[in-house]
């Protein structure tokens, strides 16, 4: 099958491109460097399939970030069939550095002019057909985003597949014209590589993969140099080189560009005005976390705009008493958008577990209704019920990101960042973590340093992940219910931010103790905000809620079986009822490992019942989700033990459940608390031990998360119960603090030292 | 005039001189066309005064005052 790669700078428009020509849902944002690693699709409209290969998005094809390698190894040894550069029009002169690049490959290479709408928006011209006489490849202008010109791209392209092409390059003509040309000669000479020309210029750029593989022919190039002097760059190639491509970009290229006779360098731009807000001096920090409150705000309040405690409306409001509706809406109070929506999808799954007791009752044996309704469904629909707030909290952050503004909260924050000995670019894996930990993790390749890389990896689950939502929401709501103090909103708020401060802590005291390194540089691009597309955005929800079904039909309903299981037979395999539960082998394996969580509140000290948290959090190594499926499939049995005429379902039953097992409000939080920070789930597992490589730092990640959950959940406890212990607490970090500082010191004076010594 | 990027006001602009600095990150500069030649205009600093936001070849870069510091832009005296 032929074979096209899609080649071009970040954030120019490839993945949109990509998944117009495949059908396929990739996720799509509005920030450099989305995709980092190769993926391939079909492409069916041309006379034979062709196969699309997405690249990441590079600016060049210097070797110094691991995407650069990734595309440039592609296009050489993998020898597609065409390169399309895409090319953003917006951004003309940065995105052809890269294509006079690709041109010295020998292989047929197409550029699509993307952005077209948005050039013509701008009130721009291009004129593409003397862009493509100047570079003497196909140029096409596109609109991957309205899907305008793509059945010509890929004629172009599969016209231009059929033919071989030479690479050609810009300095042909130039000073370093001769050096080429003799440093051509010679690799052919001594070795058998295809794409001489690429291979002879990196060679004289001094690129270290290139010296590595042919150190023999810098003789010629040293040679050269010392005949060889620019005015301004003396024999540095490689500075010269870049520079040569911009100045003939800037010469031959740009002109075929007519902008509006108004426009000036220092006009602002759309972009930069929404920017005069946004990323104030002053208020940029204030905004930022007033939008992320708003956003959790709008998916987990019970009290939208604080109306009710306002006492704007009677203590009944919209509370439709006695009428399916009931609580749906409100309670004296208007719900959120996400609170809605949670309780319209908790009261059917309630109304259809009902609905199935009652036609089993009678039906089939008790242990068999008890068994579906309660260990199946229990499970499943507490899990399930909290789709929508996972939805609504993805819509939130799909549209910052596709807006522009997750790169600005990079520029925002980085100082900050740095502080921690991280870049801003960090932010983006780490925001990424709220979504999911897996992509997350797999994000940390934009990350040059390695040091900086595991260490982002070692906290990305503390940005508490979709799957833990559930738990936050869920045991936040028993606190309220069960207490009576403060709002399920506050609760899981805090409690994002306890994660994050977690998150910055451990960054802190990682790259001042294993992980050393220097704060790696940050140099970005910042892209234009637009307004997010509405397709994209409901791609996006619809791949998100595709996969948590799907987890929860499979792994989840797994999970739940087995805990129904074991938690209704005895160690001698015999039946237990409802009643009997605590005599289970769940019950069993529960009591032995609960004197280790007493430090944290939910071990020796709670009652008999005390042993749900301690398996509900060992379930959760499976998959987050496990833990409220675990509660809903112990709590549906458990409380019907109590009462069995009274039937409590779904999230109600939950907490009926914590109230039985007598636990306090501190050890709640701190049952969160270790959930959040804990090991994550198997397959974040398996991916932090895929990109980690190196087994000795995956094994020392694994202790990290277990010794940083037990440490952030007794904290959290001890300080919630006994209030005054937060000085000690406060007194042993400020040692800590100092002892890190006093060794760093030491061995800095010596390096210093050593340093000075070497020199003489 | 020469001058460093870094010590740029707001709304200041310039003509790149040369680029010091050496290795990933000036390679890093030249690849997103920080090369001579080019003009740029300081356009925003970070709410802690650092990183700077600047505009150069028509498109928005941000960049950390130390890595501004290796940028030697000549200015037309005012």
């Amino acid at each position: 099958m032929l074979k096209f790669a899609l080649a071009g700078n970040p954030n120019s428009g490839k993945t949109t491109l990509f998944n117009t020509l495949t059908g396929s849902t990739t996720h799509v944002g509005n920030w450099p460097g989305v995709t980092v690693d190769k993926r391939e699709g079909v492409y069916k409209k041309c006379a034979k399939p062709v196969s699309i290969v997405d690249l990441p998005g590079i600016y060049s094809l210097s070797p110094y970030t691991p995407e650069e390698v990734i595309s440039r190894n592609f296009i050489l040894n993998e020898k597609p069939n065409c390169v399309i550069n895409i090319v953003d029009a917006t951004n003309l002169e940065r995105n052809l550095y890269l294509t006079t690049q690709l041109m010295e490959i020998d292989v047929p290479v197409v550029v699509a002019l993307n952005m077209m709408d948005q050039v013509k928006k701008n009130d721009e011209k291009i004129n593409s057909q003397k862009l493509e006489e100047k570079l003497g490849i196909p140029v096409i202008e596109i609109s991957a985003l309205k899907s305008k010109g793509i059945d010509l791209l890929m004629k172009r392209a599969y016209q231009a597949s059929k033919s071989d092409r030479k690479g050609s390059t810009i300095f042909k003509s130039s000073s370093l014209g001769h050096l080429i040309n003799d440093v051509k000669i010679a690799l052919t000479e001594t070795s058998k590589v295809s794409n001489v020309l690429f291979h002879a210029i990196k060679l004289i750029e001094m690129d270290p993969l290139e010296v590595a593989d042919h150190g023999d022919l810098v003789k010629i190039i040293d040679k050269f140099k010392t005949t060889f002097s620019d005015s301004t760059f003396g024999s540095d190639f490689e500075a010269f080189v870049a520079d040569s491509r911009y100045k003939y970009i800037s010469k031959n290229f740009s002109p075929v560009l007519t902008r509006p006779a108004s426009h000036k360098i220092e006009n602002l731009t759309k972009s930069d005005k929404v920017d005069r807000v946004l990323t104030h001096r002053i208020w940029g920090i204030p905004i930022f976390l007033v939008i992320l409150f708003a956003i959790f705000h709008l998916t987990f309040s019970e009290d939208f705009l604080y109306l009710g405690a306002m006492g704007v409306l009677s203590e009944d409001f919209i509370t439709l008493e006695g009428s399916f509706y009931e609580g749906m809406f409100g309670e004296g109070s208007i719900f959120s958008p996400g609170v809605i929506l949670f309780n319209f999808l908790d009261i059917s799954m309630t109304g259809l577990s009902d609905l199935v007791a009652s036609a089993m009752e009678g039906a089939v044996a008790d242990w068999a209704a008890g068994f579906i309704v309660d260990g199946i469904l229990g499970g499943l629909f507490a899990v399930l019920s909290f789709l929508p707030q996972i939805l609504v909290l993805f819509l939130f952050f799909s549209i910052l990101e596709d807006s522009g503004y997750m790169a600005r909260i990079a520029f925002i924050l980085d100082r900050i960042f740095r502080k921690f000995g991280l870049s801003g670019r960090a932010f983006m894996p780490m925001i990424m973590g709220f979504g999911c930990s897996i992509p997350a993790m797999i994000n940390t390749r934009t990350l040059a340093d390695d040091n900086e890389r595991s260490a982002t990896i070692r906290v990305i689950p503390f940005f508490s992940c979709g799957a833990k939502l559930p738990i936050l929401t869920a045991i936040a709501g028993g606190i309220v219910m069960v207490f009576k103090i403060g709002s399920a909103e506050i609760i899981t708020y805090s409690m994002y931010l306890l994660g994050i401060a977690t998150a910055i802590v451990s960054v802190l005291f990682l790259r001042n103790t294993t992980l050393k390194g220097e704060v790696p540089p940050f140099i970005m691009e910042l892209p234009s905000y637009h307004s997010p597309q509405f397709k994209s955005l409901m791609l996006h929800l619809w791949d998100k809620a595709k996969h948590f079904v799907k987890k929860a039909f499979t792994i989840i309903l797994a999970s739940t079986i087995v805990i129904w299981v074991i938690s209704h037979f005895s160690w001698g395999w015999e039946f237990l009822p409802n009643e009997l539960i605590d005599q289970s082998i769940l019950a069993g394996i529960g009591q032995l490992l609960r004197p280790l969580f007493t430090p944290l509140g939910f071990g020796s000290q709670l009652n008999s019942w005390g042993w749900v948290f301690v398996v509900a959090a060992v379930t959760g190594l499976i998959a987050k989700e496990n833990v409220i499926a675990t509660f809903g499939t112990l709590a549906a049995c458990i409380t019907a033990g109590f009462a069995p005429n009274e039937a409590l379902e779904g999230i109600d039953s939950v907490v009926e459940m914590i109230a039985a097992t007598g636990i306090t409000v501190p050890a709640l939080i701190s049952f969160i608390a270790f959930n959040m920070t804990t090991i994550p789930c198997f397959a974040a597992v398996a991916t932090a031990k895929a990109e980690l490589k190196d087994q000795k730092r995956f094994n020392a990640t694994l202790m990290f998360w277990l010794l940083s959950s037990y440490i952030v959940g007794t904290i959290v406890y001890v300080i919630g119960t006994w209030w005054w212990s937060l000085f000690i607490i406060i007194a042993i970090t400020v040692l800590a603090v100092l002892t890190i500082i006093f060794l760093n010191k030491k061995e800095y004076t010596f390096k210093k030292k050593k340093a000075q010594y070497g020199a003489f | 005039m020469l001058k460093n990027l870094e010590q740029f006001n707001l709304g200041e602009k310039g003509t790149i001189k040369t680029v010091d600095g050496e290795g990933k990150i000036r390679r890093r500069l030249f690849d997103m066309g920080v090369t001579p030649g080019a003009e740029v205009i300081l356009r925003k600093k970070a709410p802690l005064g650092d990183p700077l936001e600047v505009t150069i070849r028509g498109y928005e870069l941000t960049l950390r005052k130390t890595e501004a510091a290796y940028v030697i832009m000549e200015v037309e005296n005012a």
